[in-house]
């Protein structure tokens, strides 16, 4: 691995990287049962330096910023690089987002250069949204169909520069990245993570989890999230390994891939680690009584022997099959995006497959903290970090409190954004909006939050204001969205649920037309965004002098109802 | 070649066996998250037999935020 605190910037770490490991192989790309590429860092290199250049030719800076919209793909990453070693600032952005979200945050972004993948930006160019952006003049399209209508775009595969170009250095100061945590109906929380963020996090989590060449990391959690840029890109280059793309996320082509390409490391969220459990137990459970009770006796052996500490050469030895069906060299799996329940991550572990689970956000660079395994715990998400101070701010009777951090991987502040900044971050100490308390053993454990908010089991952060401008003009007096768990604490992270807190007109009923108009209106949102329940308040919500919503007022109100009997569901 | 009509009850049927659940449960309009209580994993598994059944490949961006059936069947149609 390089030494990272010799270095400024994430572009000029990757550019020596580059050089050492040229001769391995950094990306593999497949679709399907098909390889569709292979490349060595060499190659790498050629790609992004020629795509590098042609950006410089056509004016991009210092400081410039450029937004990815696109798949996990070699492309990503090679426009990433580009885009550093011109100097520029990344705007990574979400491609599960709509055409009209998309547009939204690359206006508040400030992007000049848009790079993305053709059947995405058919759908851009093609939204309302567009009209309303002025910046994103240049935009880059992989893949497009020969003989296509480019909407003003240019072909990315065609965007090439002929000579060198010219690296641009940064500070260690200096803004790397833009990533969006929030706000694509409100209040966009454009997070400004610098070039030390992304060093110092890198060196903390390959002190636990080393990358090194021949390693090789399956990339499926989205680049522009923060754990897979990191643990799917600039931690792995740093160290010389390889990633694995996936062009599709079917359950089947993840499963065949762990063997043939004999996976080393892979981040999941819950979500998809749930779907894998349960694809191994229906295989366990088909089979004959004998064999079953041989297994239970493997598993039990097994547990004994890792208490402590995994041991990766007894388990593969013990659970043969189980650990061929993973490429007989999986390390790790880890997890992270949302909560994870124990239950889930105890049964990969019986198996002898460590997952690491960590706690984490954006703000904070990545991860915070993160189960050394030294033993492993099922029920708390492990110790901070190396770097990481971790405190918990007015602790209760039972040390519940909010998380607090003070590292070199918290962001510099939200773009535009200096209240809110001024808000988060006090005195250098980020507070999280989450609540937990550390356990005798100095492990972090997790409560319930403080924040309006929830995390979906794939890793989606839902903030109720933002899927409120979906019910404007509802024919209700007035309405709000909640997280359930904001307003009831129930001391779980998990299954978290969004309620539509209604106040109708005197008189009016709750009835089926109005129900009938909830239901659509809630279907226009994605599937992971949507309400669950709705709960009626017969009283006018506390506002401010500009008329805003007191929801921390309107929330103690709301608690001292009884939710069972309260949230009527959809 | 099968008119969308065709199509279109062909994933109704396939999709009802799939989940298991009694032929003409489903309807065209359904919102498969809500009417099957699904997650976006199962939604791509469904899809797999999909494909299988009409021998097509059906990239994860042209099922990008489809939930209905009627939309999911305009989509296979027009890789038919």
């Amino acid at each position: 691995m390089l030494d990272l605190s010799r270095y400024q910037s994430i572009g000029e770490a990757l550019r020596d990287a580059l050089d050492k490991f040229s001769g391995e192989v950094c990306l593999i790309e497949a679709d399907r049962e098909r390889e569709k590429e292979r490349l060595t860092y060499r190659d790498f290199k050629e790609r992004a330096h020629a795509l590098s250049k042609a950006l410089q030719d056509g004016g991009f800076s210092a400081g410039d910023r450029a937004s990815i919209i696109m798949t996990n793909q070699s492309k990503w990453l090679i426009s990433a690089y580009a885009i550093f070693f011109a100097g520029g600032v990344l705007v990574p952005l979400d491609y599960k987002l709509t055409p009209d979200e998309q547009w939204q945050l690359l206006k508040h972004s400030g992007a000049s250069v848009l790079v993305t993948e053709y059947p995405i930006w058919r759908q851009l160019g093609g939204s309302p949204g567009r009209l309303a952006v002025g910046n994103a003049q240049t935009v880059l399209v992989t893949e497009a169909p020969a003989n296509c209508d480019l909407a003003g775009a240019q072909r990315w595969e065609e965007f090439r520069g002929a000579s060198e170009p010219v690296f641009v250095a940064h500070k260690r100061t200096d803004t790397a990245c833009i990533v969006y945590s929030s706000g694509t109906g409100g209040r966009p929380k454009g997070c400004m993570m610098t070039h030390e963020n992304y060093l110092e996090q890198c060196v903390a989590l390959t002190s636990i989890y080393p990358f090194w060449p021949g390693v090789r990391y399956l990339s499926i959690l989205p680049t522009n999230h923060a754990i897979d840029f990191m643990v799917g890109f600039f931690g792995p280059f740093t160290c010389g390994a390889t990633v694995v793309h996936l062009r599709t996320l079917r359950p089947e082509y993840v499963r065949e891939a762990f063997p043939k390409y004999r996976i080393t490391y892979v981040s999941l969220v819950p979500l998809v680690l749930k779907n894998l459990q349960k694809g191994l137990q229906a295989r366990l459970d088909a089979l004959p009584l004998g064999k079953r009770k041989v297994f239970n006796v493997l598993v039990g052996i097994n547990k004994t022997l890792t208490k402590s500490q995994p041991r990766l050469g007894i388990s593969r030895r013990l659970l043969k099959q189980v650990h061929e069906a993973f490429g007989g060299e999986l390390r790790a799996i880890i997890v992270g995006g949302a909560f994870s329940e124990p239950q889930t991550l105890q049964f990969f572990y019986d198996l002898g497959i460590p997952v690491a689970n960590g706690y984490g956000l954006t703000e904070a660079g990545t991860a915070i903290t993160v189960n050394d395994l030294k033993p492993f715990r099922a029920d708390t998400v492990g110790k901070p970090l190396p770097g990481m101070e971790v405190r918990i701010v007015n602790p209760s009777a039972d040390g519940v409190g909010e998380v607090s951090v003070r590292s070199k991987t918290v962001m510099a502040g939200y773009l535009n954004e200096p209240e809110l900044t001024a808000e988060t971050i006090v005195d250098g100490w980020l507070l999280t909006g989450d609540l937990g308390r550390f356990d005798e053993a100095g492990h972090l454990q997790l409560t319930g939050r403080k924040k309006n908010m929830i995390v979906t089991e794939e890793g989606k952060n839902i903030y109720p204001e933002d899927i409120e401008t979906v019910f404007e003009s509802l024919p209700v007096k007035e309405f709000c969205v909640f997280a359930a768990n904001y307003i009831w604490p129930k001391r779980s992270m998990v299954g978290e649920k969004l309620v539509l807190v209604l106040h109708l007109e005197p008189g009016q009923p709750y009835g089926e037309e109005l129900h009938r108009e909830i239901n659509a209106r809630n279907n226009r949102l994605l599937n992971y965004k949507r309400i669950h329940g709705v709960v009626r308040l017969d009283e006018d919500f506390p506002r401010t002098a500009s008329l805003k919503i007191k929801r921390n007022v309107l929330a103690e109100r709301l608690a001292k109802l009884d939710s069972a009997a309260a949230i009527l569901p959809l | 070649m099968r008119t969308l009509e065709q199509t279109t009850q062909e994933v109704l049927d396939l999709a009802a066996k799939h989940f298991q659940l009694p032929a003409g449960t489903l309807a065209p309009g359904d919102d498969f998250f809500k009417k099957l209580g699904i997650d976006s994993l199962q939604t791509l598994e469904m899809l797999s037999r999909l494909e299988n059944h009409f021998g097509i490949e059906l990239p994860d961006y042209e099922v990008q935020g489809v939930s209905d059936f009627k939309t999911l069947a305009e989509r296979i149609q027009s890789r038919l």
